[in-house]
């Protein structure tokens, strides 16, 4: 059993930084990110591979990002790099990393075996350190739900639609339809397990529009956030991801009323002209829970 | 660590700096050029000398380009330069030989 609050924080966001841009790395909370990733995988070079990782530890021990989770994303298990890459996330003490390509359950534990043999070597403690999985592949995707329930330390899953989209032999359309199996595989992987589900980055910059669109419909799945590649993005995202005061007003009454209902031996009523029973309860209790997180809930429950 | 052969760390990007070195003439050798050498010129230089020292490095010529980069990556680019120049490869890495974080690298 982990008992890390890490583990259900709040992601609306969680944005990708090349670990070697001194630049981008030294203030990014100013933004207020749920989580940052720093990248060792795709945005480093092969032949700079070293240099991220000197950059990462340092950053990691000295700069303050002032409560923003630091997710690591380190390189596949395919490379030469991800052992070293994770004797330098769990020395820096990283808050969670981030497996790319992840691909089995085998993958979450070898990755586990790793940080365990780092977590003695620097002396740090088991669970300190969690971990997500990206799934890039159609293996990966059809192996969700074993992959959610491969280790305790695991607090979610990730779409990364660009590789996964050539495995499928098809491209990024903007209507989601190339996405539309796995979204819904993952989130329901995730869900069956009690593990948090991201979706894919979405990178046209000047389509704001179209980024709102899909944030919107993958909240509506289910989806507890969003990989992103700019701060510009960042607003949009926790917008759409925080309930608006008529919603947590709404949940506040049902909690509320299930509550007082319950002790009278009442289980279907009407709240404001629609049918509430037992069902809707979790839902309002995740609204506020939700809405507390983000900081905007002002309410006594 | 001994320098063995000629290396180079980081951009001449805004934050950055890069960090050459070569093997020295029996002693150690630094050069610094930064755009704000009048203020901070002291400090990078107590930065990169105790970098060198924490890795052993005695007998070097080492250039840094600073564009303003912290002291987290100064000592980042100074420690990629000189691993480098000392023959550490990703092969090697990959085949056991592991970064000391913590110890030298700290």
């Amino acid at each position: 059993m982990i008992n890390n609050p890490n583990l259900t924080r709040l992601r609306r966001s969680m944005m990708f930084l090349n670990a070697q841009k001194p630049g981008l790395i030294k203030d990014p909370f100013i933004y207020k990110p749920d989580s940052i990733m720093l990248d060792l995988e795709d945005a480093v070079a092969e032949n700079q591979k070293d240099a991220a990782r000197y950059s990462l530890y340092h950053a990691l021990k000295e700069i303050n990002y002032h409560g923003v989770e630091r997710v690591v994303r380190i390189n596949g298990l395919e490379t030469a790099h991800w052992k070293e890459d994770i004797r330098v996330c769990v020395a820096g003490r990283c808050d969670s990393i981030r497996i790319s390509k992840c691909e089995s359950a085998a993958d979450v534990i070898a990755v586990e075996e790793e940080m365990k043999k780092a977590e003695a070597e620097f002396g740090v403690e088991h669970g300190e350190i969690l971990i997500m999985a990206a799934l890039e592949s159609t293996k990966g995707v059809l192996n969700a739900l074993e992959i959610c329930q491969a280790s305790p330390l695991l607090f979610g899953i990730a779409l990364s639609g660009g590789d996964y989209t050539k495995d499928l032999q098809t491209v990024i359309s903007g209507t989601g339809v190339e996405f539309a199996w796995a979204r819904g595989q993952m989130i329901n992987a995730a869900r069956c397990a009690g593990k948090q589900c991201f979706d894919t980055v979405f990178t046209n910059l000047d389509d704001m529009e179209g980024f709102r669109k899909e944030t919107e419909m993958i909240k509506m799945m289910g989806f507890d956030g969003k990989s992103i590649v700019n701060p510009r993005q960042i607003a949009v995202c926790h917008e759409v991801f925080t309930p608006t005061q008529k919603q947590i007003i709404q949940a506040e009454k049902i909690v509320k009323e299930v509550d007082e209902k319950k002790a009278m031996g009442i289980g279907v009523f009407t709240v404001d002209g629609k049918m509430i029973d037992i069902a809707f309860y979790p839902g309002a209790k995740r609204t506020i829970e939700l809405a507390k997180a983000a900081g905007v809930y002002e309410g006594d429950l | 660590m001994d320098v063995l052969c000629a290396s180079v760390a980081g951009t001449l990007e805004s934050s950055d700096a890069q960090v050459s070195i070569e093997p020295g003439n029996g002693k150690l050798d630094l050069t610094i050029e930064s755009s704000v050498l009048n203020q901070f010129g002291k400090q990078i230089r107590a930065t990169v000398l105790e970098t060198l020292d924490r890795l052993d490095v005695t007998n070097a010529k080492v250039t840094v380009i600073d564009k303003g980069a912290l002291s987290c990556t100064l000592k980042a680019r100074v420690e990629g330069a000189v691993f480098r120049a000392s023959g550490y490869t990703e092969d090697d890495i990959a085949a056991g030989k592991k970064l000391p974080w913590g110890g030298a690298i700290r």
